[in-house]
């Protein structure tokens, strides 16, 4: 089954680098195929950014987004900019802090990512909490691959990443088990 | 220590830097070049990793001295590449023209952007394709290979190099935004179980006996400076001892014998799949990364009851005029889809025994599998 996923966030806040592990997850250790575009405006700092990730059991053709299966925006406008994307009953994940936006047409999955990472003693790891959160949501690839494929890319920071993707992955779940939350807006 | 050499197994890698690791590879030991995007991440990574293996990577004043630094290096027994897109072609044509009399061994790759002139930095385009075969000046023959997933972009950069050592001759990798940008799954093999030609050299001691060419060989050896070959290496049309001539008779033979090189092995050069090609009655003839689309729109073809395939070249030149003549003989259309207003379809048009329709977008963005499944179905009503 091909299954596409966008993650935008705007410029330092990790949301293509989310995209490459969540990807090299799938290719390398999931098992699956995978291909990952990145997109920017066109600012030097503070524009948005974005990764797209396709992943597939069968070799990808088509190597571009047609209809997400899951948006995940860490800024509010980036919810609003990609919510024609979205296939409907799609999944839109959110950093509940900073995206104010609903939809109706939609499952919406506001994440306290910054309030996690924080937590956590890193801010800057927000957007691993997110990726345990996609991950939640398509049930692949494993959340082992996940932890493996972070681990190549931050061998120093091994601990904190596999909190912050597992914490990310258990908060996504619980909210996926309540359909009112789903159901958002 | 570690050799420097890329690590074996699966990776999930740029297709930029899976053409480096493709280079080292192949034996490339030698980059110069003037960055340009969407290629520039191979001259980045050649900064990087041609030192780890004893190899020198430059960044030159223009694309003009990028292209006569690779002659000078492959004359000096390197194997030697550059990366380029659009505007930076344009100004590598001249001396592509040079390399292809001098028979200099190099491999030039266009990550190919939208253009006319600079046109969209950086989005996607295929408007290079006739550029790559007639750019240059006066008779010249190249051998251009179109990769549309990262793992061939690896498999063809090797490739390209095998080519230019075998036949002594400029080859060229024309890949595109998406293909050099994108990251994929690509298996990289141990050093062992590349193919890696190398070119044959030649013997200070044959100078003795006969001068430097001969036009009634295949390919003739490749003189290396500080071997003790004093052969004039010339631009302008040579004899057979290598100096400037204006006989006829001499520019013709010296003519069949470098494009012949090309032209006698175009059928071991010619590289395509077939995808569900069977029993199709319309095909899709694609290349880069519209093969990618391409394959996509003959499976919604399919589940709509078309019998439609995909002829996907991978040589673009020389051209595969047979696979085209053959195919043709036994479908009802062709469908050329490219992310310009026209040029491969040409030849296919020349060699193609059905009707044969192009399908032309602009450039900027990779064309949509909805607009060839349009064509197809045009084709098979």
């Amino acid at each position: 089954m091909r299954r596409e996923i966008r993650i935008t966030g705007l410029g330092g806040q990790g949301a293509i680098t989310a995209g490459h592990i969540l990807g090299r997850a799938a290719a390398i250790y999931g098992g699956k195929e995978s291909v990952v575009t990145e997109g920017y405006s066109p600012y030097i700092t503070g524009g948005w950014s974005r990764a797209d990730v396709i992943i597939s059991d069968e070799p990808i053709d088509y190597p571009l987004i047609t209809k997400l299966d899951v948006l995940a925006t860490m800024y509010d406008e980036g919810f609003v900019q990609n919510l024609r994307h979205v296939k409907r009953g799609g999944v839109i994940i959110t950093v509940k802090e900073l995206v104010k936006h609903a939809s109706q047409d939609h499952k919406v999955l506001p994440i306290p990512a910054i309030e996690v990472a924080e937590r956590l003693g890193r801010r800057i790891v927000a957007n691993i909490v997110i990726l345990g959160a996609i991950v939640a949501v398509l049930g692949t690839p494993p959340l082992e691959s996940v932890e493996k494929a972070l681990a190549d890319r931050f061998p120093k920071a091994v601990d904190l990443n596999r909190k912050a993707v597992q914490q990310g992955f258990s908060i996504a779940s619980e909210l996926l088990a309540s359909v009112d939350v789903l159901e958002g807006g | 220590m570690s050799s420097g050499l890329p690590r074996p197994g699966v990776h999930f890698m740029m297709g930029n830097f899976a053409c480096v690791e493709a280079a080292i590879l192949a034996g490339c030991r030698f980059f110069a070049g003037y960055p340009i995007t969407p290629s520039s991440e191979i001259f980045e990574r050649a900064c990087v990793r041609f030192p780890q293996v004893g190899g020198i990577a430059v960044e030159m004043e223009d694309e003009m001295a990028s292209v006569a630094a690779l002659i000078g290096a492959a004359y000096a027994g390197a194997k030697a590449m550059t990366a380029t897109s659009g505007p930076g072609f344009s100004l590598m044509m001249e001396n592509i023209g040079l390399a292809f009399i001098m028979e200099a061994p190099i491999v030039i790759v266009n990550v190919q952007r939208a253009g006319p002139s600079t046109g969209i930095p950086t989005l996607i385009g295929q408007g290079d394709v006739m550029q790559a075969r007639w750019g240059s000046h006066g008779d010249i023959e190249t051998v251009v290979y179109s990769p549309s997933s990262v793992q061939e972009f690896f498999d063809l950069t090797i490739k390209a190099f095998n080519t230019a050592e075998r036949l002594r001759t400029p080859v060229i990798v024309l890949a595109d935004q998406l293909v050099g940008l994108m990251w994929e799954k690509v298996v990289i093999p141990t050093a062992e179980d590349v193919e890696v030609v190398e070119r044959k050299i030649m013997d200070p001691r044959l100078l003795s006996t006969r001068p430097p060419f001969d036009y009634s060989v295949d390919v003739n050896p490749m003189p290396i400076v500080g071997t003790g070959c004093r052969v004039n290496i010339d631009s302008l049309t040579h004899d057979e001892r290598g100096y400037p001539t204006t006989s006829q008779e001499i520019s013709d033979k010296m003519l069949r014998y470098l494009l012949g090189k090309i032209r006698n092995h175009a059928r071991e050069l010619w590289m395509y799949k077939e995808f569900m090609t069977d029993d199709a009655e319309v095909v899709v003839v694609a290349y880069g990364s519209t093969a990618r689309s391409s394959l996509n729109a003959i499976k919604q073809a399919r589940a709509r009851g078309i019998k439609a395939g995909l002829l996907q070249l991978i040589t673009l030149w020389p051209f595969p005029s047979d696979v085209i003549e053959r195919l043709s003989q036994r479908v009802n259309a062709l469908v050329v889809p490219e992310i310009n207003f026209g040029q491969l379809v040409h030849p296919v048009r020349e060699y193609a025994k059905c009707p044969v329709i192009n399908v032309n977008w602009a450039p900027g963005s990779l064309i949509e599998p909805h607009v060839i499944l349009d064509a197809v179905e045009v084709a098979a009503a």
